[in-house]
């Protein structure tokens, strides 16, 4: 996969001379080591893989997969952006839809379709502006202020499209979803993720740019102090992820072929697991793009695999949703054995065995419950 | 001179108004409830009032669990999928067993959900898992496993008996069972918040968590409780949530977990913890509720639903935030 390829090359460590203090150094090795981890785990899939079935390793089922995954991507690097800063977007999937919509009602009225995909961009850059001025300007919390713009973008999207749908888009561009750099197996989208993944990464560790995202997730307070121009940052910041949700939302509505007002719900939330578990901290101050980068191959691999072993999509996410938390909870578990590990007296182990028997009989009552049901279908 | 007075007096009373969070939400609700009044009379009927309570009766159930959530800093992106794998399991259990007591289901899916809080719980508390972290994931791991379970069957409403269906909305004491269940919630929730000690450990922990943890609040049990408490609302709801809607499927209450997160925000429940009434998040769930059947009474197209909710949301917060710098500003005064 070409984007695991950029990796090792764009990815300087977060070596935080902004903040270098004590508690920063223990983070910085943690999460090198966190790096390599993912790395180590993307290995395993891809062994994993093409040893449970042959047509893993076959270069058209990984071109065609890996496009799967590129809006997801393209909304993911800006997302590890914000996230540093210690902020969320919960609004891109909505700004998506919103985005998608508006080109499909404009393609339905006989735009060119060109013209129709710039509003869109444009559309999608100015949500991501509204975001910004109520975050930096307003001063309300990200959570709150994207919760909001989540539910209003989406509900644009339908007043634009309602019962509606955009299809029958040209070929030209549905090219951008579905299409091969020509001469190349390589997605038109899987180019355009990897060209977008080595700026981000570049502005996020070559730039004074990303020294200051990192500089505002550790202490907002203290950049301000130091001159760092936060309101401006935190504008710049989410005007870009609306700007990419809408290219995303093209993205998809290209591959699709097809435009419905829920297109891309509930993407944000895969957006946001994969840049937690490339390593991003959810507190902020703490992410590389090579690690993002890396967590979004491991899901990708993880699906295909499952996929070909014809676990249905939606089982799936139990695996991501696993690895999400193991991801946290391994880091948690290995501070609390270095701190001098766990005592283990009458009390801890006879909660632990308490709860293993809760949940052994909560998992007890799912499979008996389901199996008379099931088996009268 | 006595103009100047009653202006002061005026002036004093409007302060005392805005010192109140709720007050802008009050005026919301009461600027909504005259505007569609006159464009749909119908709106100010007691029927019509018994339909929003209805609508909204599951969200406050919820929406108050989350709020607690919400009150020690946390939140809980879970309760969506959690009231979809009750609804599955116990619906699943009425199939095969048609003539269980009904107080027997209640109590079910009340035990499920809080072994599905009692998993958030210990993530978060005892793995020190950031709580949005954490219900993030077991979004997706909850809501995975419906799919598992029923391997993507669906129960409808001719397989549920009558009795069950009554659950929700029959009518044994006037008005529907639903809205009871959500009084009973709310009286209870507003009791244990307001007048018992852990309640208050909840409020302290939100505010000032370093603070509790100096004067002898044992934070991680407090934490742990507030998602097992959820747990027991959101397996309530599902029971709810099956018994009001005749059905069990893949997609039941898909996206929920953000309304009830809206509903306490609306509502002045402050997301960074400690800040926020039963009270108020009755008020935002009903302003939700509302615009869901103004949009009807007015004939405005469905699909202007969610934008309108969500243009709630962000006049509500954006109201609040500007109400509660005035009166800090009127206070430094």
């Amino acid at each position: 996969m070409k984007e695991s390829t950029i990796a090792p090359t764009a990815g300087p460590q977060p070596v935080n001379q902004i903040s270098a203090g004590a508690p920063q150094k223990s983070f910085l090795a943690r999460f090198q080591r966190w790096e390599w981890m993912l790395v180590a785990l993307v290995l395993l899939a891809v062994v994993i893989n093409s040893r449970l079935t042959p047509y893993f390793l076959n270069t058209q089922n990984l071109s065609r997969t890996s496009a799967d995954f590129m809006e997801l991507g393209l909304m993911m690097l800006p997302m590890v952006f914000i996230i540093i800063t210690g902020n969320i977007d919960l609004s891109v999937a909505s700004n998506l839809g919103m985005c998608a919509s508006l080109m499909a009602v404009l393609w339905n009225l006989h735009v060119n379709i060109w013209v129709a995909a710039s509003a869109g961009l444009v559309v999608g850059t100015l949500g991501g502006l509204l975001n910004g001025f109520l975050i930096a300007k307003v001063k309300l919390p990200a959570l709150v202020a994207t919760l909001g713009t989540y539910a209003f973008f989406r509900g644009i999207a339908y007043v634009l499209l309602g019962d509606q749908a955009g299809r029958g888009y040209p070929p030209a561009f549905t090219y951008i979803g579905q299409g091969n750099i020509p001469g190349t197996l390589i997605p038109f989208s899987v180019a355009l993720f990897a060209v977008m993944a080595v700026i981000f990464g570049l502005v996020l560790h070559r730039t004074t740019f990303g020294r200051y995202l990192f500089a505002i997730g550790n202490n907002e307070n203290a950049s301000i102090y130091a001159g760092v121009p936060v309101v401006r940052i935190k504008m710049i910041i989410y005007t870009v992820s609306g700007f990419m949700a809408a290219l995303a939302g093209l993205v998809l509505a290209a591959r699709f072929g097809s435009t419905r007002p829920d297109i891309g719900t509930g993407l944000e939330l895969s957006v946001i697991t994969a840049a937690v578990l490339g390593g991003v901290d959810i507190n902020g101050g703490i992410g590389t793009m090579p690690g993002a980068i890396l967590s979004l191959v491991l899901i990708g691999l993880v699906r295909f695999g499952m996929g070909l072993k014809n676990i249905q999509d939606q089982v799936q996410t139990i695996a991501i949703g696993g690895l999400l938390i193991l991801s946290i909870l391994l880091a948690s578990i290995a501070r609390a054995i270095s701190a001098g590990g766990v005592k283990l007296n009458w009390r801890t182990v006879s909660l632990a065995a308490l709860f293993i028997i809760i949940f052994a009989a909560f998992f007890f009552y799912f499979y008996w419950s389901r199996a008379p049901v099931l088996a009268a279908r | 001179m006595t103009v100047k007075n009653l202006t002061d007096t005026r002036s004093n009373l409007f302060r005392n108004l805005t010192r109140f969070r709720e007050f802008g939400i009050i005026i919301f609700i009461l600027i909504l409830a005259v505007i569609v009044s006159l464009r749909a009379p119908v709106f100010f009927t007691l029927g019509n009032f018994r339909d929003i309570l209805l609508d909204i009766s599951i969200l406050v159930i919820v929406a108050l669990a989350q709020t607690m959530v919400i009150l020690t800093h946390g939140i809980d992106l879970s309760v969506g999928s959690s009231i979809s794998l009750v609804a599955m399991m116990v619906t699943y259990t009425i199939k095969t067993y048609p003539n269980t007591s009904l107080v027997v289901i209640v109590l079910l899916g009340m035990a499920l959900g809080a072994v599905l809080g009692a998993f958030n719980g210990l993530i978060i508390a005892v793995g020190k898992v950031p709580p949005i972290i954490a219900t993030l994931g077991t979004l997706s791991i909850y809501r995975g496993m419906v799919f598992l379970y029923s391997q993507g069957y669906w129960i409808s409403p001719y397989q549920l008996p009558e009795a069950f269906k009554m659950l929700a909305k029959g009518t044994p004491l006037g008005i529907p069972n639903i809205i009871i269940f959500a009084i009973v919630v709310a009286i209870l929730v507003y009791y244990f918040l307001n007048y018992t000690r852990t309640g208050r450990d909840i409020y302290a922990v939100g505010s000032n968590p370093d603070a509790a943890q100096y004067v002898g609040i044992r934070k991680q049990q407090i934490i742990f409780l507030v998602y097992v408490l959820t747990g027991v609302a959101v397996g309530l709801a599902g029971v709810l949530w099956a018994s009001r809607f005749e059905s069990a499927e893949t997609s039941t209450a898909l996206g929920f977990e953000l309304q009830t997160v809206a509903a306490s925000i609306v509502g002045g429940v402050s997301i960074s913890g400690g800040v926020g009434t039963v009270p108020g998040v009755l008020l935002g769930a009903l302003a939700l509720g509302m615009i869901n059947n103004a949009v009807t009474l007015v004939r405005i197209s469905p699909f202007w639903e969610q934008a309108a909710q969500g243009l709630l949301i962000l006049v509500a917060v954006v109201s609040d935030i500007l109400i509660t710098r005035r009166v800090q500003r009127n206070k430094a005064k």
